[in-house]
């Protein structure tokens, strides 16, 4: 029991990062179909950094060097994004698409080449991070608790914060409301998207890197995020674009996808006799229901994946 | 006045293609070169050359058959993207819809015995059946059909690998081989095979991919049946206001769609070429190379058969690459390049319109001046 609810909260962790991060970027009207592929280039930064930091570092620098290269890894990824989507009018759903093929297809050439120049008989695209992993787990009787679970608060809040409640967040959400409005009182639309594409980037990293965390200590970088990132943006509208909302919704997903790893801890679940590929369906399978439910009414902001024309009124 | 070639849309689309391939393989040159600048250049033409990679001319003969054994599945996925875009919808679904198909004709075939033409249709209508549910979701619940369709892949993968366990190898992952436990249903080859050195994988598939997207074509852009649907794509609200069924023009699309990547998958493991793993833990390539076909065809039918060859010509290709340094994953990097970059065709158009006019104005005014000298010439005499 006390195993389900580690694993749920740490997979609502990830759902809760990498939502906000696709909250932040659609208030801003940008449709990030790329936080997929965001998630795999942050978990590779954070991987990087603890397979190559020498020993010796005490727990606190570890945890913090591997965010860090984290959220560069996912920011500089977003970038790509960014500048195709908002200064170029690209379409947003290829783009986003594209950017989750590369993230999985280069981060998968970069590790095996990485792995083969280490060892030539070494074809594999896996990072170890053992010793380092233990950096970020607290063992508080008998549960694991993760430092993400409380970075994911933190940020929650955080992020509520900045769209609530300061100028910069109503702005924000101004740009993706109605962007020629908002030129008009003098917001430079452009720069807003690219703040809100950046922050979706941060969070996209972070959530990859603790995804790659939760359960394992080595990482195979050609599965990629088995779909995480799209999860994330139906927790996001399941959350109807809103921080406290998408927490809830969040712990709903993760609860779902935790019973996958657990389910045969729990001897009634096995009584059952269901298949194992049941579920690993069924977080798949609830978020196509709760959409379902929950998509006809919702408050998407409204001009959500327009490229902004300065000559269109 | 002399109408400038580069107007033209189709020659644009192909100039925008063209610029992708070589900007693609370019990146992919290049990210070669900061691994290891070693191989790179032998690398890069390593994927360029594909079946050339052989020596003997009856086998590369051969190994050409294979590459098109895997662009007929590939042209399908493409042609299930298409037709959807052209409609105004993102069918990223159609990777899951091929695992449909493909879990759909292999069970039908090795657990009921079917033969290959009814395990065909059996693998359309699952397609179809996987595109018909984003298609409702769409239609009638608002929900994005991107994220549906994302969804649905994984659904569909988990639920192909605890069905075609049943009908797997006793002591490996794979499922039996049709050849010995079903030989009914493989695709007949009809003689094609002995056009390429023997090759028996190469079957009808390979034609009938390529007779679908002619008449994906037809449909498309000439019946009115096709003329509605890409007026819903382009404004469904002015679609309805003309007495169009948006709501059963979406389903139909994707429900169409769906099927043609069902198609897709029988058509590659009917083939027996390949065994369908039952512990495979990714969606196949084969649904998002299909977008990479898509956009590079021009979002046009039949430059979608010619980009699907040359995007399965690079993944080929990509197998040959020296593995002591490299992977063969440099190719699904140059493919997701040059999607990328497809986003910018609409941009690199638009440039080069600009281009054409500003070049042509300065023409009009030079001429204008021309004749204005000449006019005060012939005032004065």
């Amino acid at each position: 029991m006390l195993l389900l609810i580690q694993y749920t909260l740490i997979f609502a962790s990830v759902l809760i990062l990498v939502a906000l991060g696709g909250c932040f970027s659609e208030h801003s009207g940008v449709i990030n179909l790329g936080l997929e592929g965001i998630m795999v280039i942050g978990a590779l930064g954070g991987a990087l950094m603890m397979r190559f930091l020498p020993a010796g570092f005490s727990a606190f620098g570890i945890v913090m060097l591997t965010l860090l290269a984290a959220i560069l890894f996912g920011v500089a990824y977003s970038s790509l994004l960014a500048v195709a989507c908002i200064n170029l009018k690209a379409d947003q759903t290829i783009v986003g698409t594209a950017l989750n093929m590369l993230g999985t297809a280069g981060a998968t050439v970069l590790v095996k080449a990485m792995n083969t120049a280490a060892n030539p008989n070494d074809h594999s695209s896996e990072i170890m991070y053992i010793e380092p992993k233990k950096a970020f787990i607290m063992n508080i009787g008998g549960f694991e608790f993760n430092w993400f679970m409380l970075i994911a608060i933190l940020m929650l809040v955080l992020a509520y914060i900045t769209l609530y409640r300061t100028k910069f967040g109503l702005r924000l959400m101004a740009c993706g409301e109605h962007p020629q409005a908002a030129d008009s009182v003098g917001i430079n639309v452009f720069k807003m998207r690219w703040a809100g594409v950046l922050i979706s980037g941060m969070l996209g990293g972070l959530g990859g890197i603790c995804y790659i965390l939760a359960g394992v200590s080595s990482w195979k970088f050609e599965n990629g995020v088995a779909g995480f990132g799209f999860l994330a943006l139906a927790v996001m509208i399941f959350g109807q674009w809103k921080p406290q909302r998408i927490a809830l919704a969040a712990l709903l997903f993760g609860f779902f996808r935790a019973l996958s790893n657990v389910y045969f801890g729990f001897d009634w679940l096995m009584s059952l006799n269901i298949p194992g590929s049941v579920y690993n369906m069924l977080p798949y399978i609830i978020s196509l229901l709760v959409l379902a439910l929950t998509s006809k009414k919702s408050r998407a902001p409204k001009a959500e994946g327009i490229p902004y024309d300065k000559g269109m009124r | 006045m002399k109408k400038n070639i580069l107007k033209n849309n189709a020659v644009q689309s192909l100039i925008a293609s063209l610029l992708c391939i070589f900007l693609g393989l370019l990146i992919g040159y290049i990210v070669l070169l900061l691994i290891n600048p070693d191989g790179a250049w032998n690398s890069i033409v390593e994927v360029m050359k594909n079946f050339l990679h052989a020596k003997k001319a009856a086998r590369q003969l051969r190994n050409f058959g294979t590459t098109l054994v895997r662009t007929a599945p590939l042209l399908m996925c493409a042609l299930s993207v298409l037709f959807a875009y052209k409609v105004g919808l993102f069918n990223i679904g159609a990777a899951g819809q091929y695992v449909a198909g493909v879990c759909a004709s292999l069970y039908a075939a090795l657990a009921w015995g079917w033969s290959w033409f009814p395990c065909l249709i059996f693998a359309l209508l699952a397609g179809a059946l996987l595109g018909a549910i984003v298609g409702l979701l769409k239609a009638y619940c608002n929900v994005n059909e991107v994220i549906s369709g994302i969804m649905l892949n994984w659904i569909a993968l988990y639920l192909t690998n605890m069905m075609l366990s049943k009908v797997k190898e006793v002591a490996s992952p794979y499922t039996l081989h049709l050849k010995t436990t079903a030989p009914q249903a493989i695709l007949p080859s009809l003689g094609l095979g002995s056009l390429f050195s023997d090759n028996e994988y190469v079957t009808i598939a390979v034609p009938l991919a390529i007779i679908t997207a002619i008449v994906v074509e037809v449909v498309l852009d000439r019946t009115k049946f096709g003329y509605e649907l890409k007026a819903t794509g382009n404004n469904r609200n002015a679609a309805k206001y003309a007495g169009m069924a948006e709501q059963r023009n979406i389903i139909l699309t994707l429900v169409i769609a769906g099927g043609l990547a069902g198609i897709g998958g029988a058509m590659f493991y009917l083939t027996d070429l390949e065994q369908w793993s039952c512990t495979a833990t990714s969606v196949p390539g084969m649904g998002f190379n299909g977008i990479a076909a898509t956009f590079l065809g021009g979002l046009n039918p039949i430059g979608t058969i010619f980009a699907s060859y040359f995007i399965q010509h690079i993944t080929d290709g990509g197998t040959n690459v020296d593995l002591s340094m490299y992977s063969a994953q440099i190719s699904d990097l140059i493919s997701s390049i040059i999607i990328y970059l497809c986003g910018f065709v609409l941009f690199i158009k638009q440039m080069m319109n600009k281009s054409i006019a500003r070049h042509e104005e300065a023409q009009a005014h030079r001429a204008k001046l021309a004749a204005e000298a000449a006019g005060k010439e012939g005032g004065e005499k």
